[in-house]
């Protein structure tokens, strides 16, 4: 039985539409989150977990975007600013600040990385044709983090590459 | 009833590998008329074989059969046990090991060293006119049913006359017939005209026949087979009742054999000369290129499994036991709980941090397993590597029964088999240089691992050349590492060879390998959390120490304060905790401070410049010195305030996030809060390059000031 | 219940005709040479006697010797493990007194199958 078929045969709206469930339709699913006033989304997928912010403790000599680490159920957990990486918005800790946790399989690892970011917002339903090359000028993100643009009613999210966010870069002593 | 017996398959895998051990080990000990080691490899191949058959692990069984008929030859006398037989031999253990590494891995193997060995096992089998060509390799019975296609539902007639002593041999008639009822309904008639009187009858003889009448759709083999193996002990008629034209050919046969003739019977003598010859020149040089990748497919997911003895688990039920009882007291204490119960409670806990120190000790224990286990690789090694350099060389093994952590042993396997090849290839010399320098013409290489304190140490030594001090210094100077006026002491100057792209042999050789050099050996070693040294006395020897922690889990640390920020300092590190005494602090060109301890000047390192941190008190005098060594080396740490000593757990920075400078590890605190552990050896690097840098930029600072430019940086 | 007992050097193979025969409903016992089997056959009964040929301290076909030695085993169907179904193997089984051989590679079903020959 084909589960999208069954999607596709329920009311959405209506007398007898079914409220609250989401039904995976076609396309993926994105978290769009704020950063500063902007919109960005990431596959759902890799989002493990979705915490409140934590002051974490400091790694020596780590570059300032990175904050630290966080005891997450025993395991260490990396926090990147999102804000203070791409330069974007005030990187400020509020009642509101959240940090996403991301954990992605590569070829030979697996990591789990915490990320903060302003706010989260929507989950979206994106169909892979729906995705627009991002504008190669231009931006504080750079290129490599794109995955693309896509439009969400008045808003445009940009989407951005978890395989390039989770990779590290090699260590400086700032 | 379908029986699944593919859970059995791991315990067959490491059993194999247990059996290519012992074949291995075995037959470089091989002398000639030793029965019983020769008995043991066969038997060891056997097994494998046999295992292989029952999974469907065909290409094993294949490449194993032939391997075996080997063996039973020289078992059996037919053939005399050659030196050159056993180097095939030992050719085939790797094979096999391939093919079930594969099987493991679940991956393909590298057929082309499979074939060439395949070829050169028949070759030699052909070689002996002695040698029984051998019938068949995986036959099953019902292989010959050519004959017959009956599965329409036919009616047979059978005749069964047993000899008198049928039973004798454990064959009963009604188990037969039981098996034969299987295939259908079956009607017998015993025959009774033999049975004597009474008297007469010997209770252990049988005198009755029988005619029975079959309805089943299975062929006449089937039928047969459920006779096969009373063939010999009786006469016996199958015959079919609608057709007739069978019946002349098989009745009346008092011998019926079971038409098994072997299909296959000649895998020996068919291959062609060439193609041997060319076959064997072709991969002359294809050493072991597959397993790399399936490793490194395999160590992403490899749980494995441990052998442990049943005394480890029993101590670990008790323990277990005492923790419960523990427990319940506790909790009963808490129940009802006054003031008046405070000591009982904290004698309650004094019992559970008993309990769980020993609980944690005996788990650790465990794991640990003896480094024999990385040591049995070798002997194979230096007998492969003595033959390929030509050099005659004995290895000593001492202290394999010395325990470490599973995981520690495993991923010193590599190091040390680099190490060893080192030693052979650049440490023993060849024989005509030691007869000339006066030693015996067999070099001697020694593995040994002992205890000392938290650690085990490894040593490989060689009687060989020594490490060329010079040469080396001069490779450190081309590459820049080192200018002419750099005075160092021996012991640094060997320790050059660990820096990268290090290598003076003067063409890298074969079995010393490219890109695997010193460097990552002993950046391997250190992610281990070890460290590695040499020594080395020219015409001597050279000894090359690894010092590994015994467990990697767990550490007695000391908590300090620097600023807000709270470290762990190994408490094995520590010589002394201190409030430093103004009269013993001294400042030496500039800006590196010195703290006196007793004879010892011992450089005082600031943390907080060192992380770049705030931190309470910036001066030496206001501060508290932990005074730590690493290899030798003694540094004074400045913290601002010590806290607790506590046991911690080791948590890896780099799984999530990479290895950072001067930091090993980290762990959770009882608040829950992240801790960084202190790597000595790291802030001592630290250290040095700092004042490196700050050198280089006074320098630059002095040189840039006479032109007048002002710099201004501060760091 | 009828018992079996399993007897082969090799622990995978040894477990692997035990599991078989315990999901078909026999019971077994097991021992790893044959000198191990012998002693585990004086000191119970068994219904049959499954063994392997090659094994350290006594191999199968002195085992099954020895076996009909014993006045409890004189009948005992003894069946042979082996690769080798060569007509040699079958006269040095019979000459030592075995009832029967079952080839290996061995075949879960075929094993239970062909058991039904001399057990119940």
């Amino acid at each position: 039985m084909d589960i999208q078929m069954l999607a596709e045969e329920i009311p959405v709206e209506g007398e007898h539409s079914l409220e609250g469930i989401d039904f995976i339709t076609s396309g993926e699913q994105y978290l769009a989150f704020l950063l500063g006033e902007e919109q960005y989304a990431i596959d759902i997928l890799c989002v493990e977990e979705i915490r409140s912010w934590e002051n974490p403790t400091q790694i020596p000599n780590s570059p300032n975007y990175i904050k630290g680490a966080i005891n997450m159920r025993g395991i260490i957990v990396p926090i990147v600013d999102l804000r203070m990486k791409f330069n974007i918005g005030e990187a400020t800790y509020t009642d509101t600040t959240v940090v996403i946790v991301l954990t992605v399989e590569t070829t030979d690892k697996t990591r789990t990385i915490g990320f903060v970011v302003d706010a989260v917002s929507d989950v979206l339903n994106v169909d892979k044709s729906e995705i627009k090359p991002a504008p190669a000028f231009g931006g504080c993100v750079p290129q490599s983090y794109l995955e693309g643009l896509v439009n969400a009613g008045d808003n445009v999210v940009t989407i951005l590459n978890v395989k390039a966010l989770q990779a590290v870069e090699p260590h400086q002593l700032s | 009833m379908s029986v699944d017996l593919s859970q059995f398959i791991p315990s067959f895998l490491e059993e194999s590998f247990e059996g290519l051990e012992l074949m291995e080990s075995s037959l470089l000990n091989l002398e000639q008329g030793d029965d019983e080691t020769i008995n043991s490899i066969f038997r060891a191949a056997h097994s494998i074989k046999g295992g292989a058959g029952t999974f469907g692990f065909n290409g094993v069984t294949e490449f194993t059969h032939l391997v075996e008929t080997l063996l039973d030859e020289m078992r059996d006398g037919r053939r005399s046990i050659e030196q050159n037989d056993v180097e095939i031999l030992l050719e085939s253990v790797d094979c096999m090991r391939l093919l079930i590494e594969a099987i493991r891995d679940e991956t393909e193997c590298d057929s082309n060293k499979i074939n060439e060995t395949s070829i050169l096992l028949e070759h030699t089998l052909a070689f002996d006119d002695n040698a029984t060509s051998d019938t068949d390799t995986n036959t099953n019975v019902d292989e010959n049913s050519a004959n017959d296609t009956a599965d329409a539902l036919s009616k047979w007639q059978i005749t069964f006359i047993p000899e008198h002593h049928l039973v004798q041999t454990g064959n009963d008639p009604l188990f037969l017939f039981n098996a034969l009822a299987d295939l259908g309904e079956l009607i017998l008639v015993a025959n009774c005209k033999e049975l004597p009187a009474l008297n007469d009858i010997d209770a252990e003889e049988l005198y009755l026949s029988w005619q029975l009448t079959l309805s089943t759709k299975a062929s006449e083999t089937d039928i047969r087979e459920v006779f096969e193996w009373v063939e010999d002990e009786c006469q016996l008629t199958v015959t079919k009742e609608e057709t007739t034209d069978k019946v002349a050919s098989e009745e009346s046969e008092a011998m019926v054999e079971t038409s098994n003739e072997p299909i296959i019977n000649e895998p020996v003598n068919s291959k062609p000369e060439p193609q041997i010859s060319s076959a064997i020149a072709a991969d002359k040089n294809s050493s072991i290129p597959v397993p790399e990748k399936a490793a490194a497919n395999k160590a992403k997911n490899d749980l494995g499994s441990i052998r442990v003895g049943v005394d480890k688990v029993d101590s670990l039920i008790n323990l277990v036991g005492e923790l419960v009882i523990t427990q319940s007291m506790l909790s009963e204490l808490g129940n009802d709980f006054d003031l008046s119960k405070v000591e009982k409670l904290n004698s309650g806990l004094e019992e559970l941090l008993q309990n769980t120190k020993e609980l944690q000790e005996s788990v650790m224990r465990i794991r640990m397993l003896p480094i024999s286990f990385a040591f049995n690789r070798f002997p194979r090694l230096v007998h492969d590597l003595s033959k390929k350099t030509g050099k005659e060389i004995e290895l000593v093994l001492k202290g394999e029964q010395t325990e470490l952590d599973k995981t520690v042993m495993e991923q010193i396997g590599d190091p040390l088999v680099h190490l060893v090849r080192n030693a052979v290839d650049h440490g023993i010399e060849p024989a005509e240089a030691r007869i000339a320098a006066g030693k015996s013409q067999k070099g001697t290489i020694t593995l040994n691992a002992y205890h000392q304190g938290g650690s085990i140490v490894i040593e490989i030594n060689d009687d060989g050349g020594g490490i060329n001090r010079q040469a080396v210094f001069d490779k450190a100077l081309e590459k820049g590492i080192v200018d002419e006026n750099t005075t160092l002491t021996d012991t640094q100057v060997f320790d050059l060879i660990f820096e990268p792209g290090f290598s003076t042999a003067k063409e890298l050789s074969d079995i010393s390998g490219r890109g695997v050099g010193m460097d990552v050996v002993k950046k391997n070693i250190q992610s281990l959390g070890g460290r590695i040294q040499v020594e080395s006395e020219p015409g001597v020897g050279s000894t090359f120490r690894v010092n590994l922690p015994l467990t990697l889990a767990i550490l007695d640390g000391q908590l300090v304060r620097v600023g807000s920020e709270i470290y762990i300092i190994p408490l094995i590190t520590i010589v002394e905790s201190l409030q430093p005494q103004k009269d013993l602090i001294n400042r030496v060109s500039g800006d590196m401070v010195l703290y006196r301890l007793r004879e010892d000047n011992v450089p005082v390192i600031p943390i907080y410049s060192l992380f770049n941190i705030a931190s309470e008190f910036k001066d030496v005098e206001s501060s508290l010195l932990v005074v730590v060594e690493d290899d030798g080396q003694k540094i004074g740490l400045m913290v601002d305030d010590l806290l607790a000593q506590q046991q911690v757990v080791i948590k890896s920075l780099n799984d999530n996030y990479q290895q950072v400078e001067g930091i090993s590890g980290a762990t959770i605190l009882g608040d829950g809060s992240v801790a960084m552990i202190l790597d000595i050896s790291g802030i001592i690097s630290m250290a040095h390059k700092k004042s490196e840098m700050v050198q280089k930029h006074k320098n630059n600072m002095q040189f840039k000031a006479t032109q007048q430019i002002s710099e201004g940086a501060s760091f | 219940m009828t018992k079996v007992l399993v007897v082969d050097d090799s622990n995978s193979i040894r477990d692997m005709v035990s599991f078989t025969l315990k999901s078909a409903g026999y019971e077994t016992a097991e021992a790893k040479d044959g000198q191990d089997g012998l002693n585990k056959a004086k000191s119970a009964a068994f219904d049959l006697v499954i063994s392997d040929v090659n094994m350290p301290n006594m191999d199968g076909i002195e085992l099954c010797q020895e076996l009909r030695k014993l006045p409890n085993f004189k009948f005992t169907p003894i069946l042979m493990l082996t690769t080798e179904s060569s007509g040699d193997m079958k006269m040095r089984g019979k000459a030592a007194g075995a009832t029967g051989w079952l080839v290996k590679p061995f075949n879960p079903e075929k094993l239970l199958a062909t058991i039904k020959r001399v057990v119940r």
